[in-house]
This record gives C-alpha cells, sequence and structure tokens, in this order.
C-alpha cells in the first residue's frame, strides 16, 4: 500500500518534472510569462511530491517491510532506527531518489529567489534543472524502483512493482543489512555530502547555460551563482576527506586514499571546481577567460553526473562492472548528450564570450591564474586517463592493462609541487603585470626562511629529497601567505589609525574570498605535510604475539595484554578486542583497543583499528587474526604513520577558511569594488 | 610576440603531462588476466605485472598468523561481465567455478593481513607477479562477496522453492 502509494508519487513528480521542461522551454520561445511561471511552479512542486515520496521509502525501511526488495537489501531487523533512515542512500535505488530531493530542494531554493533583472535565465534555469530532474527521476521510476516488491509466482520469488497475476506477495523474515562497513558515522554522512556537493554544481551549469541561450553572455551567471560554486566546494571537498577519514578509521589499511576509480570518481569534478573557483575571478576582474569558464561548469556537470554513477554502481574493483548495471548505458547516454548540447551552445556563442583584455605578461596574476588551471586540467587528465586506461588499450590491443596507486602518484606529484609553488607566488603578483623582480623582491624573505627550515629538516629530521622539497613548498607558501596577512593589515592600520587586531580583521572582513583562500591555501599546506609524512616516512611491522609479548616499531613499545571476545546478540555482532599496552622510550603511555566486529547477518567482519594520535605521529594497530584458545597468542600489524594528524588538522582549517569565504558580506556595496577604479563607490549596488 | 610565448608555455605543459603520463603508464601497467590466460601465457607470464582475477576455493584458504602468510587456490572465471551475465550472474557463475573440478587453478601466496571479505566463492582481484613454479604471489587482495551484490531473489525465496 505505502509501497504503491510511494512509487504513485515519485511518477507524479515525474510528470511534474517534464511539465516543467516542456513549459519552461514553451514559455521561453512564446515569450509567454504565464508559462514560465507556471513552469517555475511546477518545479516548486517537484520538492513536496519527492519529499512524501522519500517519506514513504523511509517508513518502509524503519518498519522492517522487507517485501520490498530495497529495504530487504539494504536493512536488517538489528539495525537501529538512525541506520535505516540513512539506508536510505546505502543502495542505488534509493540513492537516486535521495539525489532527485536535493536537487529539488536546490532547484527550488534558487527559483523562490528574486528574479526581477533576470527574469530571462528564469527558464532556462528552470529547464536545465528539471531536465536533470527527469533524467533522475526517470531512473528510479523506470530502472531503479526503490518501491519494487517480492512476489511469488508459481513458487518462485520474483521481484515486481506491481501484483502479477495469481501472485501472493512474499516477505523475508529478515533483511540483508546494510554493508557493516557503511555502518560507521563517517559514512553516513560521507555520501550525502559528496552528494550536496555534486548536486549544488547543478546551479551554476544552470545558469551558464542560460546565461549561453539568452545570449547574456556577460558575468552576471557567475556571480549569480559564486555563492552556489563555493558552498558545492565545501561539500565537496568535505566529502572526499570524510571519506578518507573513514578509510583510516574502518578500512584498516593504514591509509586514507587509495586512487581507486570511486574515489577517483569524485576527484574529478573536485578538481575542475577548483579550477573554476580560480578561473572566475580573472573573469570578474578582468573579462578574460570566458570561454574557458563555461567549458570548466560544463565539466563539472558532466564529471558529477559521471562520478554519480561510478560511485553508486557499487563498489567497483574494475572498470568493467560499468557493464553490470542497466543503468550505465543511460547514463552515459545522458552525459554525452548534455555534453554535446552544451559544447554547441559554447561554439554557437563563440564571438560574444571573446574576452576583453589580452593576457599581457607571463608573470601576471591572470597568467599565473591560467597557470594554476592548466595544472588543475592536467591532474585531471591523468585521472581520467587512469579510470579509462583499461578500457583504451582493450580497444586497442585486445589485452586489458590497468593501472594503479603508483601510476597515479607518479604521474600527480610532479604537478602538485608545480600547484604548492604557484600558491607561493600568485597571492604576491600583480593583475596586469609582474616581473620576475618584483616578485623576487616581494618573495626573497620568505624563501630564505622556507631554505632555513628545509636546511634544518634535512639536518635533524630526514635526508629524503623529495620530501625536504615539499617541506620547502609548504614553508614557503605558508610563509608568503602570513606574510600577505601581515602586509595588509599593516597597511590598513597605518591608514586607517586601528590596532593590529582590529586592522586584521576589518582587512580580512571587507575582503572575504581572498583571505578565506589564503586561510585555504595554508590549510592545504598543512594537509601537505600530513600526506607527505604518510607518502614518504609511514613504517610498519607485523607478528605474532604471545600474551606479555611485545613489538617495537619506532621508539614504541606495543605489549599484548589480553584478548575478549563476546557476542552482542541485541547489535547482531560478535566483537574481538585486544588490549596493548603502549610504552614509548620506556614510558608507559596507556592502552589501545585494535577489535574485529563480526556481523552475522552479513557474515562480514570489520576490522576497527586501534590508534593513538598526536602531532607527531599516529600509531595505528590493527588485530589481524588470534587463536580460540586463549593460550596462544595472537597477531597484529602496526602502523606508524609519521605526520598524518595535520592532514586531520588542515582539513578543520580548510572548513573555517571556505565557510569564511563563503559567509555572505554584511555590506553588499562591497561587491562593486570590481574592476578597480571603473566603478565609483556610490554606484548602486549590483549585488545578489 | 607574447602570443608565442604563450603558446609555447603550453606546449611546454602538454609535453610534460604527455611524458608523465606515458612514463608512469608504462612504470605501473598491470595486464589484467584470468587463470586460463595466465596458463596459456606460461613463462612469458612470469615476472610481469598481473592483475588476476578468479574464484576462491574455499577450502584451500590457509593462514599462518605467525607470519601472516596467506595461501589459497582460485579457479578460472570469465574476465568479461557480459558473459558472466549471460551464465545467471555473478554468484552463480563463482559457485560452478569453485566446484567444477575440470577447471584449472592458480595458487596465491599473500603475506599480510587476512583480508575480512575472504571466504570460498569470492571473486579475487589479486595484484601481484606470477614465479616460475606458476605461484601467484600477491602485493594487494581486493575482493568482492555475491552476497554483498545485489541479487534479485533472497536466501530464504530460495529455500522455499
Amino acid at each position: 500500500m505505502i509501497a504503491e502509494f510511494g512509487y504513485g508519487i515519485a511518477l507524479v513528480s515525474f510528470l511534474v518534472a517534464v511539465y516543467s521542461v516542456v513549459a519552461a522551454v514553451y514559455g521561453a520561445t512564446k515569450k509567454s510569462a504565464s508559462l514560465v511561471e507556471s513552469s517555475r511552479r511546477g518545479m516548486l512542486l517537484t520538492f513536496p511530491l519527492i519529499t512524501i515520496a522519500a517519506g514513504s521509502l523511509i517508513y518502509l525501511l524503519v518498519t522492517n517491510h522487507f517485501e520490498v526488495a530495497f529495504v530487504y537489501e539494504v536493512t536488517s531487523r538489528s539495525m537501529p532506527t538512525y541506520l535505516k533512515i540513512t539506508a536510505w542512500w546505502g543502495g542505488q535505488a534509493g540513492s537516486l531518489l535521495f539525489w532527485s530531493w536535493l536537487l529539488a530542494a536546490f532547484a527550488s531554493a534558487v527559483t523562490i529567489r528574486k528574479w526581477d533583472r533576470d527574469i530571462e535565465f528564469l527558464p532556462w534555469v528552470v529547464m536545465v534543472c528539471s531536465v536533470t530532474l527527469v533524467f533522475f527521476l526517470g531512473m528510479v521510476v523506470f530502472y531503479e524502483n526503490p518501491f519494487t516488491r517480492y512476489w511469488l509466482v508459481n513458487g518462485n520469488v520474483e521481484p515486481h512493482m506491481f501484483q502479477p497475476a495469481l501472485a501472493t506477495i512474499f516477505t523475508p523474515q529478515d533483511g540483508n543489512g546494510l554493508n557493516p562497513l557503511l555502518r560507521h558515522p563517517g559514512m553516513v554522512i560521507h555520501p550525502p555530502m559528496l552528494y550536496l556537493g555534486f548536486v549544488s554544481y547543478v546551479i551554476p551549469y544552470a545558469f551558464a547555460m542560460a546565461a549561453l541561450i539568452t545570449g547574456r553572455t556577460d558575468d552576471r551567471w557567475i556571480r549569480l551563482t559564486r555563492r552556489w560554486s563555493l558552498w558545492a566546494w565545501l561539500f565537496l571537498s568535505f566529502g572526499l576527506v570524510l571519506g578518507g577519514r573513514w578509510a583510516y578509521d574502518v578500512l584498516g589499511w593504514g591509509g586514507y586514499w587509495g586512487w581507486d576509480p570511486v574515489e577517483i570518481a569524485a576527484f574529478m569534478p573536485w578538481l575542475t571546481g577548483t579550477a573554476f573557483l580560480h578561473s572566475v575571478m580573472i573573469q570578474e576582474k578582468r573579462g578574460m577567460l570566458k570561454h574557458w569558464n563555461m567549458i570548466l561548469v560544463i565539466l563539472t556537470y558532466a564529471l558529477v553526473i559521471f562520478g554519480t554513477f561510478l560511485t553508486r554502481s557499487g563498489v567497483l574493483s574494475s572498470v568493467h562492472a560499468f557493464a553490470n548495471s542497466p543503468i550505465g548505458p543511460l547514463f552515459m547516454a545522458f552525459v554525452s548528450a548534455t555534453l554535446i548540447a552544451s559544447i554547441a551552445l559554447v561554439i554557437y556563442r563563440w564571438p560574444q564570450l571573446r574576452g576583453e583584455t589580452e593576457m599581457k605578461s607571463m608573470l601576471s596574476r591572470e597568467a599565473l591564474f591560467l597557470l594554476n588551471n592548466l595544472l588543475f586540467m592536467s591532474v585531471l587528465v591523468i585521472c581520467f586517463w587512469g579510470v579509462m586506461f583499461p578500457l583504451v588499450s582493450e580497444l586497442f590491443t585486445g589485452q586489458k592493462v590497468t593501472v594503479g596507486p603508483p601510476f597515479y602518484e607518479r604521474a600527480t606529484a610532479p604537478i602538485f609541487a608545480g600547484l604548492m609553488f604557484l600558491m607561493g607566488v600568485a597571492p604576491l603578483s600583480a593583475w596586469g603585470h609582474s616581473t620576475v623582480k618584483t616578485l623576487g623582491r616581494a618573495m626573497w624573505k620568505s624563501a630564505l626562511i622556507a631554505l632555513g627550515v628545509t636546511v634544518i629538516l634535512f639536518l635533524t629530521y630526514t635526508k629524503n629529497y623529495i620530501a625536504l622539497i615539499g617541506f620547502f613548498l609548504i614553508a614557503l607558501v605558508i610563509l608568503v601567505t602570513a606574510q600577505e596577512f601581515w602586509r595588509g593589515a599593516r597597511a590598513r592600520q597605518r591608514s586607517q589609525n586601528e590596532n593590529f587586531f582590529s586592522a586584521l580583521s576589518r582587512l580580512m572582513g571587507r575582503n572575504r574570498r581572498r583571505y578565506g583562500g589564503y586561510i585555504i591555501h595554508i590549510s592545504m599546506m598543512l594537509m601537505a605535510i600530513g600526506i607527505l609524512g604518510m607518502e614518504a616516512f609511514q613504517t610498519s611491522t607485523q607478528g605474532e604475539l604471545a600474551k606479555g609479548d611485545a613489538l617495537d616499531i619506532s621508539g614504541y613499545s606495543v605489549k599484548y595484554r589480553e584478548l575478549a571476545s563476546w557476542d552482542d546478540t541485541g547489535k547482531g555482532v560478535n566483537f574481538t578486542r585486544a588490549t596493548m599496552d603502549i610504552y614509548k622510550n620506556g614510558i608507559y603511555l596507556g592502552q589501545l583497543h585494535p577489535r574485529i566486529d563480526y556481523y552475522f547477518d552479513s557474515q562480514q567482519n570489520m576490522t576497527i583499528p586501534g590508534n593513538r594520535s598526536t602531532i607527531k605521529d599516529d600509531l595505528y594497530i590493527i588485530l589481524v587474526d588470534w587463536q580460540p584458545t586463549t593460550a596462544m597468542g595472537a597477531t597484529f600489524k602496526i602502523f606508524v604513520n609519521p605526520l598524518v594528524n595535520w592532514l586531520w588538522v588542515g582539513s578543520l582549517l580548510f572548513l573555517v577558511g571556505i565557510i569564511f569565504a563563503a559567509w555572505p558580506d554584511r555590506d553588499p556595496a562591497e561587491e562593486i569594488s570590481r574592476r578597480g577604479i571603473t566603478q565609483s563607490a556610490n554606484q548602486p549596488s549590483a549585488a545578489d | 610576440m607574447q602570443r608565442t610565448k604563450f603558446i609555447l608555455g603550453g606546449l611546454l605543459i602538454l609535453a610534460a603531462v604527455v611524458y608523465l603520463i606515458v612514463s608512469s603508464t608504462q612504470a605501473s601497467a598491470e595486464y589484467f588476466m584470468t587463470v586460463d590466460e595466465v596458463k596459456a601465457k606460461g613463462a612469458q607470464a612470469v615476472g610481469q605485472s598481473l592483475r588476476l582475477s578468479g574464484a576462491v576455493m574455499g577450502d584451500t584458504i590457509k593462514y599462518d598468523s605467525a607470519t601472516l602468510t596467506l595461501t589459497f587456490d582460485i579457479a578460472h572465471v570469465s574476465g568479461d561481465n557480459a558473459e558472466i551475465e549471460a551464465q545467471g550472474g555473478l554468484a552463480k557463475v563463482l559457485s560452478e567455478a569453485v566446484n567444477d573440478p575440470t577447471r584449472q587453478h592458480v595458487s596465491v601466496v599473500y603475506i599480510g593481513p587476512k583480508p575480512d571479505l575472504l571466504r570460498g566463492e569470492a571473486q579475487a582481484i589479486l595484484t601481484g607477479k606470477l614465479d616460475s613454479d606458476g605461484v601467484f604471489h600477491a602485493d594487494e587482495l581486493l575482493l568482492k562477496c555475491p552476497t554483498k551484490y545485489k541479487q534479485a531473489v533472497p536466501d530464504q525465496a530460495e529455500a522455499n522453492k
């Protein structure tokens, strides 16, 4: 009953979305304001409708309706209610509905805003959002229906939406249960974060398309969607970091990033999104790179759809899993169709998108931003090549060849180093024109101190030259950026006669994007410290220990004290937990408890490491195996992960920086300071 | 003049990226193979970086926790997903592979923690190299358990048939 109802509502919202597309296009071409308004209302209606459909699905999930195939697949009786709710996005069918719901929410939020001066964009924004919605809802309604139920037909159980002739409903006793690996708080919020990021990027894309279609190709669309792209970037970045943290905490392999296709799928839109974030500034300030920004936002949209598809088609260990899902070809068709249509529009508007100024100096800020973009694109190309290589090689040689993490590490490391160097130089360069001399004068002090830091590290910490180059760049960027804060605040302090701290806070408050960006640069450097530490200095040891025995690694001594194993029938889990005494240089530091949880419903283990985290290093212990007779020993693998904590510290600072940058300005009139002195401060604001 | 400089700069970056991609691909390429293909290649496959897939034989799994040495055999399964689907899905294909005595097998050695998902009739995707005795030394194990994958019909239902 509820299943039919939910399905019915999903179908209705699909039809409403189709109507919105038609009404928007027809209304825009016939210049009918009432039709456009009707399409807008249609768009607004999809959100409550999908909310009701989703509510029905959640009701089925929470109340153990295992006759519904989706409920059977992702929940079981032993799961707590909050996990049953989050199981909504724990499987493909549900997550497509979740995607649609988010998109409807965002599109509604956008269409509610005041459109006065941008009314010509409205129908096209509604159209692009609705087309995307039609696609996702179409998937839900026709291919990956989460409301499908099991029916007993002639003694066989078959999944159908509606009752086949002479069939009775079949209700399994208990569900399959959510994959235990996904029952972690990190994993509960990681997918929605990624999805929030993915879906938010639909909005800038929709405005870009509206700009191309209407021919209003100035930077209005960018300014209208600036905040959307920032929030999108925030969610996407945060989702990626959470995914890494989850892998570190739960997967028990001592790492946080494995360059597998699913991770790369989420990373690729992040790369184009980051490039976009930088290059729109050039368009706003200098009126250049208009074609390029269009292409970036189109690519980001395509990669978002592609990424949704990749992350959703299961845990792929090979690209060949593509073909596994019936929706694969449809996704490919949709991505190709939108990509071709969008690129065709860009070509059609090519003459209108010409730059207003020429790039003159190789070291000007715009040129360095362009270089930054090219480097991000290079990383993208490398990632794309890595993901696609097996298909390409099979096509041309008949032999399937894949590339693993070493490929990505080797190919991207020099480019990341280049990006870091740019972060050190670009903030010092001027719009229009800079020379080696002006840049050198601005950065020689920082470079000298960074060199000093590197020499000290060489003498005391490491002789690994790749790590030393990394540390030099990190120090350089942090110093240059800190100097920027210092210089700006000092200048304001002198001119406004304020004390240093209020000068600094006013300066930052008036230039949120700029200083938020600098905070993000510094946070990236902190994260880079963690990544360098893991890549260059991670050590590990392993062995079987009898009770009272110890393993030594990097000054730590890890002593096996005892092991306990018990069933928690309420949760449906068996816990096996070891107790380890930790000593460093003979001093007792405390205990760690690596454990293995065995889930009865899905017959799967989950390895939870015991981790002691300090700013210097992490001691990370995995319980590998144990003998059932307690007299015998247990086996452990131990990692020492130097500096990895900086990765998480950096992530938090990153969050601070981006929220700072995206926070609404108090005084919208500040916005018109763009393009330097051409506009006077009294002009009415062009704020969003 | 400026224009040519920019174009030259762009070409330089392009060349660097192409170089990075080509050299890194060569350095880390892994050849995807099935058990049958490895057996057919014989000595030629020795020493190459391979990604080998097959079905885990449950009763051959042995783990020596003192040395963290894991050994097991895998049986041939097709590497082509379309073919697997045509034969009735991954779970069925894996189960048939394990119970079919005529299939070719490869022994696998892996040093490290025993993966959570390792069990009979799992699909293993192994990265590593073949030694001259025909034993595969895996550096990395990826396991897929068909029970984790969506099956249209619940287990209880099959018991009812």
